[in-house]
């Protein structure tokens, strides 16, 4: 028996892999990779914008404009018909696809055999990973030919009064139209608002439910009243989310639709305004000089629409989640 | 003990017993609509809808479908009314609405995935994963250059984000807690999640652009891009996977005096690694289609360049859509090229997503759900 004489001695104690001491350099390593990791987040979003702005910038400054005779040399005059394109399509595609989304997740999570849902689900997951160059080129081989050859002169007979499926313009015979993009767009966000509207189903409380059903509410009455409104912010940012993804899609765009320059309303004709993004893909390999500066700085402006609408779609989500009177 | 079951069944799942049993049942079934009522409605849209061949004359695949949806929907509804009550009525008509609009969404997915193995089965062969499109004319051909160019970029940007991805999720789980750097790591990687795929290529770009002056490409500027899209996915998932790992392992980890780096390392990360690796393989399912960034910093190449540092490469995405957009005569070869690389885009694709599901299931530790 001995007297501690050293107080500082046992806080220094054995491990379990032997005598060696605790290596403070391995946590220092550690922490700082780690650290070091997350701060490169910051850098790396940092240089994006960063990188955009300083490339996108000579557009306004360059003194010498004739590069740009494509399209006028007024970048808000270039930007603008794409900014209508990009919105126009991005809505058109949620429009369609929020409502069926809702329908085939709560079909999914409060209809379907446990089994089945189950499968349904990974398919479902699968389909949002298909490429979107070959939603493209199935979009542009078997999807326009029928709409142009079905819907669009349906349309163009029984619905013209309406402004955008307006008959000043020829109906197109190729399909290759803002609505066909905005169906495709619809098909390729799908997946990502069901999944998401699904798992906030899923989690709608049990005890809900079973009240719902024992007042005597019949199954649809019980989602209407217990699953729909508890699940609400998860479809909003759900829907938010596919919005991002149509807004910045671009092959699929770029392959079926028929651009051109200028603002068009009608959705079912050959001339339609471009998205920014296909814009960009359409254009960049053939640009030079002071054309790739312009389509960086489209790229901005797409940058900035898409960073606004995650942003909401994240505040409803973080919002949400409130209880069964929503 | 059957008949009690069966009781507490009934009880507990009243709505599905009233789809599935006859109206025989005495009084409690009296007036509802029996399976063989919705049978009946069903058949009874199905002969309408193949009715509309009448006209034409001819079998409209689309029309049969959404004629006979309509009048299952609506037939429902009206025979509902009739036999059961309004509430029911609409009961079924949600039913109804929301199992068709699954069959609906059904309809172009399968068409998808039917078209391209279809079309794509024309050049499915072993010419298409040998031979490279350099010096070809017209037919024949292949997309062995463009498979080895999407190995080596998806390869690279796996190289930089796994890392870079995997250790942010560290530090947010492991160090950062609930501080204010942390969370605003967190929000940026969800502002990194929703930039969109072209404006990761054109950063890329406008980075190389730097480096090397105007019209730059290069594989590496592809991987670039490919790892901006790449690292959110990683981080998002590992982040996940390691706030499961329970939180005793830790503390008694520490307890025998194990420094914290070696617990993550030679606990945590090993408890969380079937979550970790599906979603680093579901992060590569998702570049590996990527075509807008590549086609803007890698563009396209007619032969094999094993060289991601300078020059351009053939990817799989690109090679389609260039086999597409710009065919070259005959026009169908080239088509055919173009389908034959989307089906072994979606084939890679569900492979990838398919070895991510078992492996999660392979590696799933013991007492982990």
């Amino acid at each position: 028996m001995t007297i501690i004489d050293n107080p500082k001695q046992p806080t220094e104690p054995d491990t379990p892999f032997g005598d060696e001491k605790i290596s403070k350099t391995g946590d220092k390593v550690f922490f700082g990779l780690s650290f070091g990791a997350a701060t490169l987040i910051l850098v790396t979003l940092g240089a994006v914008a960063l990188f955009l702005v300083k490339e996108g910038l000579p557009v306004f400054t360059a003194s010498d404009k004739s590069d740009l005779e494509r399209g006028g040399d007024s970048f808000f005059g270039y930007v603008g018909p794409l900014v209508l394109g990009t919105v126009y399509i991005a809505m058109i595609a949620l429009l369609i696809a929020t409502p069926i989304a809702v329908a085939v997740a709560v079909y999914i999570s409060h209809y379907a055999p446990k089994r089945l849902s189950q499968t349904l689900g990974y398919f479902i997951d699968l389909l949002a990973a298909i490429p979107s160059v070959v939603f493209g080129i199935w979009g542009i081989t078997v999807l326009a030919p029928i709409l142009s050859r079905t819907l669009y002169p349906w349309l163009d007979d029984y619905a013209s009064w309406l402004p955008f499926f307006g008959s000043d313009v020829n109906v197109s015979t190729s399909g290759r139209t803002t609505l066909t993009v905005g169906i495709v767009l619809a098909v390729m966000v799908l997946p990502i608002i069901t999944a998401i509207s699904r798992e906030v189903f899923l989690q709608t409380p049990r005890l809900h439910e079973e009240a719902s059903l024992a007042l005597g509410a019949t199954r649809w009455e019980m989602i209407r009243q217990a699953v729909l409104p508890y699940g609400r912010s998860g479809v909003i940012s759900g829907a938010m989310l596919g919005l991002g993804r149509a807004l910045g899609e671009t092959m699929a765009v770029a392959m079926i639709l028929s651009p051109a320059d200028g603002y068009f309303w009608n959705i079912i004709t050959n001339s339609n305004s471009n998205t920014i993004a296909a814009n960009i893909a359409l254009q960049f390999p053939e640009s030079s000089g002071l054309e790739v500066n312009r389509l960086i700085a489209t790229g901005l402006v797409l940058f900035i629409i898409t960073f606004g609408v995650n942003a909401l779609a994240r505040r409803v989500a973080d919002t949400g989640f409130t209880g069964a009177d929503g | 003990m059957m008949l009690t079951t069966d009781h507490l069944d009934r009880d507990r799942d009243r709505d599905r017993d009233r789809d599935n049993e006859v109206g025989g049942g005495g009084d409690i079934t009296s007036g509802e609509l029996a399976g063989k009522g919705t049978f009946a409605v069903f058949g009874g849209a199905v002969v309408l809808g193949a009715l509309t061949w009448l006209p034409s004359g001819s079998v409209n695949w689309a029309r049969w479908v959404i004629v006979t949806i309509l009048a299952y929907i609506i037939g429902t509804y009206v025979v509902s009314r009739i036999v059961e009550s309004k509430r029911h009525a609409t009961d079924r008509l949600a039913t109804a609405v929301m199992t068709s609009s699954f069959a609906v969404v059904l309809l172009p997915l399968v068409s998808v995935v039917w078209t391209v193995v279809e079309r794509g089965s024309n050049r499915f062969d072993w010419t298409f994963y040998s031979e490279t499109m350099r010096g070809v004319v017209g037919e024949g051909g292949g997309a062995y250059h463009a498979i080895i160019g999407t190995l080596i970029i998806t390869a690279l940007a796996a190289t930089f984000s796994v890392p870079f991805g995997l250790f942010t999720a560290i530090y947010l789980v492991e160090y950062g807690g609930k501080t204010r750097f942390s969370k605003r790591v967190t929000g940026l990687v969800d502002v990194m999640t929703g930039i969109p795929s072209i404006v990761a290529g054109l950063f890329a770009y406008a980075l190389f652009v730097l480096v090397d002056g105007p019209g730059h490409r290069s594989g590496l500027a592809g991987a670039v891009a490919l790892t901006l899209l790449m690292t959110p996915v990683v981080v998002r998932a590992s982040e996940e996977m390691l706030r499961l790992v329970p939180n005793e392992l830790r503390e008694a980890s520490y307890a025998l005096g194990v420094a914290k780096w070696r617990t993550i390392a030679k606990i945590v990360l090993p408890t969380a690694i079937a979550g970790i690796l599906t979603g680093i393989v579901l992060s590569i399912a998702r570049v590996i289609g990527e075509t807008a960034p590549l086609l803007i910093t890698v563009g396209i190449a007619q032969g094999v360049n094993y060289n991601p540092f300078s020059g351009r490469m053939a990817t799989l995405p690109v090679f389609t859509y260039n086999s597409y957009a710009f065919p070259t005569l005959p026009r169908d070869a080239s088509l055919d090229r173009a389908w034959a690389s989307a089906l072994t885009l979606v084939i890679i694709v569900a492979v990838l997503f398919t070895g991510a599901r078992i492996l999660s299931s392979i590696l799933k530790p013991k007492g982990l759900k």
